[in-house]
């Protein structure tokens, strides 16, 4: 069952958030720097705020319609809500925690309910514990447990693993992703890191400034981005003016000038003319590094460069180069040591064609 | 010792209290999540008796309740006699003036739960009352004491308003802090202090039982977390 909405929401002289949107079963993803919108567009799904005009309605059931001064409230929704914070209820254990959302069950019933979800989401040994007494990554699974033990019809997460590492939060989404295998609801997953917008989700929706930017399949949206906005939010560190000098119709690909430098990059073909302008952008992670010339290769673009910097974040090394124009380039911190990297290492920087992406701004 | 007085405080104290905790919650919770525009004007009728001399207070009840007023009017056709100089007096002034110290501990206390706590409350399809009773109340339920230990303390030691609407009838309005006055009128000083220590000594043992008992309210008003 679909989740399709029309909102319009006013929150400020300056921001209206303004969103058509159709949310298949499955996890979608909602993508979008902070003050995007996201939030205040789960709130209007699940109720807690009333749009001006539009309607909410999964399947055939329709939760508001404003034409028609319908408002369900928010406890007649069933709508599954994780928030940022996970609101769990901190005088509760997290057995009642669990149960609070299946009030009016008999006793039988309940405890059934409540130990399969426990069950699904592997948090049955905490029953007895408070949420103060369980670590983080527990917790995000009691706040799941807690939304899905009711079978909500749709369900929505502001943001629930952010704080959390990458392979506890896989594990939790690989668990809710079983869940959902028998339940069959959409799920909507905030998140504003490209890393989670790539990795969780079938589908991905962009918002900014409370419009919807884009939207597809992760690889449609973040690989191919049509607008310089979505591109940044995807990650991409690099971007260049350049101007078109030849095109090469019979290879799909075309030769570009950057601006202000001698240096030359084959790019992907495009339905633009010789001599006009573009915008390129390509990902810091794309950009591969070499002490020498390298020989033999399928990649178009070698340029010769030389290394600024070397700041290494987490299990990143991010390389500030100087080749004509600045590049970001990222390493691993094994690449940098078995290379040798330090400031002002000469370099070569290679750059497939197929990583140069054309943006227009 | 003065048995008839003391007992006959705690009687109205207690009643006092169960009435403030019934008609103090509503009023707390409203005044702690209503968005009305006007809902300052509530909240300065709520406080006046902070503020207002005892006298003013029972001056105005006591035409309230006289067998004129609006109160006594109704009291008198539901009962069949006046209530002024009667206990049920005593009550209702009592409400009245303890109100503030019941609701304003409550107000606090409701206002500082998680806002996010309630709405989860409210997206697991709890209404309102069932979002009070399980996360709104046992959050600020510290509050709530806090308010019911004040009122009762309060009613306990008042003596203007207990004055002005029930007079001095033994054994139906005297209580205690009027017993003492009584009493030091009367120049029988010991009989004043056997009644005061009483009194002392008892609003001593309350306090530090509630206070021990719920050791997070060492302050007298809820401190801010």
């Amino acid at each position: 069952m679909n989740l399709t909405a029309r909102i319009r929401k006013r929150l400020s002289e300056s921001f209206t958030l303004d969103v058509n949107l159709s949310v298949p079963v499955g996890i979608t993803i909602l993508f979008g720097a902070s003050g995007a919108g996201k939030t205040t567009l789960l709130r209007c799904l699940a109720g807690l705020l009333r749009p001006e005009a539009g309607s909410v309605s999964i399947g055939s059931r329709m939760l508001f319609d404003s034409e028609q001064s319908l408002d369900l409230p928010v406890p007649r929704r069933n709508v599954g809500y994780v928030f940022q914070n996970l609101a769990l209820f901190p005088h509760m254990t997290v057995e009642e925690n669990v149960q609070f959302g299946l009030g009016n069950m008999d006793q039988a019933a309940r405890h059934e309910h409540t130990q399969k979800i426990l069950d699904s989401f592997r948090i049955s040994h905490l029953v007895k514990r408070k949420p103060s007494e369980i670590s983080g990554g527990e917790r995000q699974r009691v706040a799941l447990a807690r939304s899905l033990v009711t079978n909500p019809c749709l369900l929505l997460l502001d943001e629930p693993l952010s704080a959390l590492d990458y392979a506890t939060q896989s594990r939790i989404i690989e668990d809710l992703r079983a869940w959902n295998a028998a339940r069959s609801i959409p799920i909507l997953y905030v998140t504003h890191t490209h890393r989670e917008a790539f990795a969780l989700g079938e589908r991905l929706i962009v918002l900014e400034k409370g419009q919807i930017l884009a939207e597809g399949t992760p690889q449609e949206v973040l690989t191919s981005p049509g607008y310089e906005p979505v591109a940044q939010l995807a990650g991409f560190e690099n971007f260049f003016d350049a101007t078109v000098t030849s095109i090469r119709a019979d290879s799909g690909t075309m030769q570009c000038r950057i601006h202000n430098t001698d240096m030359d990059l084959e790019v992907p073909l495009a339905r633009v003319a010789p001599g006009s302008k573009i915008r390129i952008a390509i990902r810091a992670g794309d950009i591969m590094v070499a002490t020498e010339k390298p020989r033999g290769l399928s990649a178009r673009n070698l340029i010769p460069g030389k290394i600024i910097s070397l700041v290494q974040q987490g299990t990143l090394v991010i390389a500030e180069v100087d080749a004509g124009q600045k590049f970001e380039v990222h390493v691993t911190p094994h690449a940098r040591e078995a290379l040798q990297l330090r400031a002002d290492s000469q370099i070569w920087l290679v750059i497939k064609t197929y990583s140069c992406h054309i943006v227009n701004s | 010792m003065n048995w008839p007085a003391i007992l006959l405080s705690l009687k109205l104290a207690s009643l006092v209290c169960a009435i403030l905790l019934t008609l103090g919650m509503p009023i707390a919770y409203w005044v702690a999540f209503s968005r009305w525009r006007w809902k300052f004007l509530i909240e300065s009728i709520v406080a006046l008796p902070l503020v207002l001399p005892p006298t003013v207070l029972g001056f105005y009840i006591l035409v309230a309740i006289g067998t004129r007023g609006p109160v006594g009017r109704i009291w008198e056709f539901l009962f069949g006699h006046g209530l002024a100089f009667t206990f049920g007096a005593l009550v209702f002034a009592s409400v009245i003036y303890s109100l503030p110290f019941a609701v304003q501990p409550m107000v606090s206390a409701f206002s500082l739960v998680d806002r996010q706590l309630i709405e989860a409350s409210s997206v697991l399809g709890a209404f309102r009352l069932r979002t009070f009773f399980k996360v709104i109340l046992p959050l600020s339920i510290t509050g709530v004491i806090t308010g019911v230990v004040l009122s009762f303390a309060h009613t306990l030691g008042e003596f203007g308003v207990v004055l002005m609407v029930g007079g001095n009838i033994p054994g139906v309005t005297r209580t205690v802090s009027i017993a003492i006055y009584d009493e030091v009128q009367a120049f029988d000083y010991a009989a004043a202090n056997r009644t005061a220590l009483a009194l002392l000594l008892f609003a001593f043992v309350v306090l530090t039982i509630v206070y021990a008992l719920n050791r997070r309210i060492w302050a007298v008003w809820p401190a801010k977390r």
